[in-house]
């Protein structure tokens, strides 16, 4: 194990170590921990100008609340759910697919395609935006959350068969093998034998998928306008301009804003990792 | 299209249809077609048509009428004009957050070497490090800009209690792109140190007994045992750091807008804010924008490839 | 074909009923409306609630929209399959939808009797000699001021520049900032340079650099630039102005760290919903500087406009008439609805005493003419680069020869 293992040090270095973690971790999430400060604090600590100090009563209630209550808020966050639960499905389906076909068959343009997927899924996308704006638009479907999660299907694809491409590769051939010598039809080989063999990757796609959709801004900002079809990142502007310099409660906004996708990684912890660093280890 | 199956074909052809004598040839097609499709409409397409947009002015709204290189003459001051003063601004901006972002790399694997150990309650250590990187950029922006408010924000009361300070880190022309590039970098070092933590994982711990017996520590160890084994890691987190730097918008937009007077501009937002902000109406110069952001973006897709086409070729 | 001309002729005779004797209308009325602050919310679900009960068979689609996203929506939404009746500006700001077709010519209309009494407002909805919408709001600009700190400190409204310069330095000298301001999201800037530029070169000239007739690089031009920057040299505006939007520049006057504020008249809600009594807050014409100027004032228009592609355009018409009359003119801007000026000079106007300061202003202290705003008047491009100098300028004031240059580069490239 590198480096040294802490337990192997002298008994000052352990205490230090153990010591020292704590004091990092509130230096790295200061950020954070301030703005989950400002979001309890009274409105009457910010026109006294205690910023920082402890806050004179506690109103994270009434402070999230309003949040809940007094603004677009909800809605905005059903959007996210509604835009980001499709997509996750419709990636994951396609590029299941597609994996399948890259990772098993040999065919002349194989590697091709799959680098053209690639390749597609580094592109800047903001080359894509007028074009992918007004097709959408001539569809009929701007400021309308299909309209988006048809989007963010064809782009997460990209990504999404990369990875499972990758990881049918590293799945044992002789099963395929095996069930064509039985005379298993194709289609129930992947139904049946790989997709079974996937689920972990299937799981790990799914959770990093939500996370992508869920925080997007650009093709939010782009492609819809409002509360009836915009995610809570777009949102969280409007809900600004509502409470404009009111830092408690932006404070407060901007927490429900980041939560779903935190409590959706800490539930499914070993899965995102496991997605993410995916190729990081040979 | 066709091609020989893998598997030699020992069933009798003669009751079979022809979707059956060729299904192994087929199959991938049909598995294919959705993506292929999709990623067509939505993506390769529209690349095609921004280059065609932007040979054009087209507001948007009429008709497009053709002006061949002019957008890109502007752009590049070629001829008479000078270079575009915005486009030169957006563009060193994005060499900052190039080089700036990839400081992410070293400071994930610093703080990875930290973590690395196996004392009680790491774990959750290792998460709370960690998730900074599932919070959207855009509350990541919100965070930041209020951390570095002029009279407010906790970075000047911090600075106060040294006597520091006050500055105006988003108000500073100077500064402002440095501040938001610190935001950024933040949910990526994050994302970096994840990367390495499961790397020195798999580190192979025979390799390091043995490095050690042969005296290296420390440094040494680092450079020649340690930092080979993680090089699957260092190449993903270059490749995510890479995109991530010239895709920067969110923060952009939501810490300063572009401004103070344009200062913090990037290609990306400055093609946004041409093509479809409210006094944009320039389509085709937005265009002309994206398409060089394409060509800077296409020079690492073309290494990343490149290497990536090396281990495929490996693995056979 | 027959039955067609037919229906048509039907329809134009129905029409012509409708605007004399408001026969009612049937059919469909598809609106969106930007009026998505909560009080202006209010006034347009009231509006089409009353046309409603005036026509009760209509079938009226109200769809209301944010006010921010929607000055980059409009575009989609006017392209296919457009509503019939739109929010949007007045002047320069039509121009990108008048020049590709999407506003409907609403001439014919303004050259019906009723339309005599918004003659005041017809300069703004004119382009290409044509008008292309109706004003349903307008309000002034002008200096917001603390008064009790003008009282404490001996001070009077200014009208003129001296005066101002004066009342500012004592304001400063008493540990305050003279005006607040946030420029983050540029246009507030634009306010000052309307106002100095108008003060001291003349309406005209102001138009005419509108236009783009002028250089940037003008003498004239420069002249304002001059009087601005004895402000900016007094350290008269507040600090760090460039990280604050207009909101957020809001507390620097509520606490009493700034003592004036040059914005429209929208603020006041705000400052009174922060606090500020009417016995604190008042207000005054943003004084003379070249005495022989005539006042030139802010006062930017709200506008309706009917989409090229309406498909009931008769309703549509019907529906800006009753917008502009004199009944519901009085009612929207009350100052329980909007808050604001009427348009129609023969309704009435609330008795708020801004308002009411504000109507004496532009009705006979503003000879010198009508602007619109600098986001307005100018064209898009050049209003965006040019703000974006203009707050550069506020923040360093030494690169002004840099930033005449490059306005003068886009103006030249623009207006070629």
């Amino acid at each position: 194990m590198f480096p040294t293992p802490i337990a192997k040090r002298s008994r000052t270095a352990q205490i230090g170590y153990q010591a020292f973690l704590p004091v990092a971790l509130i230096v790295w999430l200061l950020p954070l921990i301030a703005v989950a400060l400002f979001s309890i604090k009274p409105d009457a600590d910010f026109t006294n100008g205690n910023y920082w100090g402890w806050p004179s009563s506690f109103e994270g209630f009434t402070n999230y609340g309003r949040v809940f209550f007094e603004s677009n808020m909800p809605r905005y966050l059903l959007n996210s759910l509604l835009i980001t639960i499709p997509t996750m499905v419709g990636a994951v389906a396609l590029s299941a697919m597609a994996g399948f076909a890259l990772g098993i068959y040999k065919f002349r343009g194989n590697l091709l395609l799959f680098f053209i997927f690639i390749a597609g899924n580094f592109v800047p996308f903001q080359i894509l935006m007028v074009p992918v704006r007004d097709l959408t638009i001539s569809l009929g479907m701007y400021d309308t959350i299909i309209g988006l999660v048809l989007f963010h299907v064809a782009f997460q694809t990209g990504f999404c068969t990369l990875f499972m491409r990758n990881f049918i590769r590293a799945l044992p051939y002789s099963l395929v093998e095996a069930a064509r010598v039985e005379g298993v039809a194709e289609w129930r080989i992947f139904l049946y034998v790989i997709l079974p063999l996937m689920k972990p990757a299937l799981a790990a796609l799914a959770v990093l998928i939500f996370t992508f959709i869920w925080n997007d801004y650009f093709w939010a900002v782009v492609l819809t306008q409002g509360p009836g079809a915009q995610p809570v990142t777009a949102g969280i502007t409007e809900f600004n301009s509502q409470f404009r310099a009111a830092y408690h409660l932006m404070s407060a906004g901007s927490i429900v804003a980041a939560l779903p996708p935190v409590v959706m990684f800490f539930l499914m912890q070993k899965h995102f990792i496991a997605g993410l660093t995916l190729g990081a280890v040979k | 299209m066709a091609t020989a199956p893998i598997v030699p074909d020992r069933h009798p052809p003669a009751t079979r249809g022809w979707y059956k004598r060729n299904e192994i040839a087929l199959t991938p097609w049909l598995f294919l077609a959705p993506a292929m499709l999709f990623f067509a409409v939505y993506v390769i397409v529209p690349i095609g048509q921004s280059f065609w947009i932007s040979f054009h002015e087209w507001d948007g709204l009429g008709e497009k009428t053709w002006v061949g290189m002019a957008n890109y003459d502007r752009l590049l001051g070629i001829g008479e004009q000078n270079i575009d003063r915005k486009f030169e601004v957006s563009f060193w901006n994005n060499l900052r957050w190039l080089i700036l972002y990839l400081l992410a790399i070293p400071l994930g694997l610093f703080i990875a070497l930290f973590l690395n150990q196996t004392v009680t309650g790491i774990r959750l250590y290792k998460s709370l490090f960690f998730f900074p990187f599932v919070i959207s950029q855009v509350v990541v922006g919100l965070v930041f800009s209020w951390f570095y408010l002029p009279r407010e924000g906790l970075l000047n009361a911090i600075l106060g209690l040294v006597g520091a300070g006050p500055i105006n880190v988003l108000g500073d022309p100077d500064m402002a792109t440095y501040g938001i590039i610190a935001a950024g970098l933040w949910p990526q070092t994050a994302y970096c140190m994840i990367l390495y933590l499961t790397g020195l994982n798999s580190v192979d711990p025979e390799q390091v007994e043995a490095a050690r017996l042969d005296g290296a520590k420390g440094w040494r160890m680092l450079c020649y045992v340690i930092l080979p084994q993680l090089k699957p890691a260092t190449f993903i987190a270059f490749v995510v750091t890479i995109i991530g730097a010239l895709r920067s918008f969110d923060l952009i937009s939501v810490m300063t807008n572009g401004g103070p007077f344009g200062s913090t501009r990037v290609l990306s937002f400055y093609m946004f804010e041409e093509s479809l902000s409210e006094f944009g109406f320039r389509m085709g110069y937005g265009a002309a924008i994206a398409v060089v952001l394409f060509f800077i973006m296409l020079f690492f897709i073309a290494y990343f490839l490149w290497s990536m086409y090396r281990d495929e070729r490996g693995a056979r | 074909m027959r039955s067609i001309i037919k229906t048509s002729f039907a329809a134009a005779v129905a029409a012509a009923i409708a605007s004399t004797a408001s026969a009612e209308l049937t059919g469909e009325l598809k609106i969106i409306s930007d009026m998505s602050n909560p009080a202006p919310r209010a006034v347009m679900e009231g509006m089409v609630a009353d046309f409603q009960a005036m026509n009760p068979d209509l079938d009226i689609e109200l769809t209301i929209v944010d006010r921010e996203a929607w000055k980059t929506q409009i575009r989609n939404a006017l392209g296919a399959n457009p509503p019939d009746v739109v929010n949007w500006y007045a002047a320069n700001r039509m121009r990108p939808y008048v020049d590709a077709g999407l506003f409907a010519d609403i001439s014919d209309l303004w050259a019906e009797e009723q339309f005599a009494a918004l003659e005041s407002t017809k300069g703004a909805m004119t382009l290409d000699d044509k008008q292309w919408g109706v004003p349903y709001t307008y309000y002034q600009w002008g200096v917001y001021y603390r008064k009790d700190i003008f009282e404490e400190l001996g001070l009077s409204e200014p009208t003129t520049w001296e005066e101002e310069l004066a009342n500012c330095q004592a304001i400063l000298d008493s540990g305050r900032k003279c005006y607040t301001i946030g420029t983050k999201f540029l246009w507030t800037a634009g306010g000052w340079f309307d106002y100095i530029n108008s003060r001291t070169n003349g309406y005209d000239f102001h138009m005419q650099l509108a236009r783009g007739e002028v250089e940037w690089t003008d003498e004239r031009v420069r002249q304002t630039f001059a009087n601005w920057r004895q402000l900016i040299d007094m350290g008269a505006f507040i600090d760090d102005h460039q990280t604050y939007s207009w909101q957020e520049a809001l507390p620097f006057m509520l606490n009493g760290e700034a003592a004036s504020y040059l914005m429209g008249n929208f603020a006041v809600a705000a400052m009174r919903e922060g606090g500020l009594t009417d016995d604190q807050l008042d207000f005054y014409q943003f004084p003379k500087i070249n005495p022989d100027v005539d006042y030139a004032e802010d006062a930017p228009t709200d506008t309706f406009h009917i989409a090229s592609g309406a498909e009931n355009m008769d309703n549509a018409k019907a529906f800006l008439r009753f917008v502009t009359s004199a009944d519901n003119q009085s009612k929207i801007n009350a100052g329980d609805a909007l808050g604001q000026l009427p348009v129609n000079s023969e309704a009435s106007i609330s008795d708020d005493k801004f308002l009411q300061e504000g109507f004496e202003m532009l009705s006979s202290n503003a000879s010198g003419g009508i602007m619109q705003f600098f986001d307005r008047d100018f064209d898009a491009e050049m209003a965006s680069v040019g703000m974006e100098g203009l707050q550069e300028f506020m923040v360093f004031p030494d690169n002004l020869d840099d930033i005449l240059m490059r306005l003068e580069e886009t103006r030249a490239r623009i207006y070629q």
